[in-house]
């Protein structure tokens, strides 16, 4: 399997999903506190 | 001069000035001198051993220095609170913990992994081809890495703030 950081906007599309990510993980983390 | 405008005033002025110059210089090197390099080295005779001796060495050396400042500045900003931010002990500080975080990996990466084998592939370290090769390798991987990083690293420390509660709440 090709490394997506290989393609730039392989690169730009995991900063993205990443970025939803990490969205919904800091709501749960602020719901939960 | 009060201290509320040196901390928030002056502080966030040039953690954002540092900021700008540090993922400026990050994605030039990803969105223009990767492709363009590769280009340059491809023609007959190659030309892109004047980008390496001249432009990236200059580049690098505000890169790995805005990168510091960048992260000094946002510690300061930061200041007693940088705790509840990185051990996400306070709700409000999540936003800017997660971002905080991002950030400090991606300065863990200029120091450990970019510089360090940047200096191989500008022969300021001596190295075999083989360890150039692997060099070049590390460091390409670990500046992508970044490029996916500062995407998150500014969604987040764009919205932090009590001010921005509701994108987090809403």
């Amino acid at each position: 399997m090709k490394n997506p950081l290989d393609s730039l906007w392989g690169t730009v599309l995991c900063g993205l999903v990443l970025t939803a990510v990490l969205y919904y993980l800091a709501r749960a983390m602020m719901a939960g506190g | 001069m009060s201290w509320e405008f040196i901390h928030y005033g002056l502080g966030r002025w040039l953690h954002i000035l540092s900021g700008v110059m540090w993922v400026g210089l990050l994605y030039y090197f990803n969105f223009v001198q990767v492709d363009a390099l590769k280009r340059a080295n491809a023609e007959t005779p190659p030309a892109g051993a004047a980008i390496t001796k001249h432009i990236v060495p200059s580049a690098l050396f505000w890169f790995r220095w805005a990168a510091v400042a960048t992260w000094v500045m946002g510690a300061f900003l930061l200041g007693d609170k940088l705790n509840q931010a990185l051990l996400f002990r306070e709700t409000a500080y999540v936003p800017i913990g997660i971002g905080a975080w991002l950030g400090t990996i991606m300065l863990f990466n200029v120091w450990v992994l970019i510089w360090p084998n940047q200096k191989r592939l500008l022969g300021l370290v001596a190295a075999s081809e083989e360890e150039k090769a692997k060099a070049r390798r590390v460091a390409f991987l670990a500046s992508r890495t970044n490029v996916m990083l500062s995407i998150p690293m500014i969604f987040f420390m764009s919205s932090s703030g009590l001010f921005h509660y509701p994108v987090f709440a809403g």
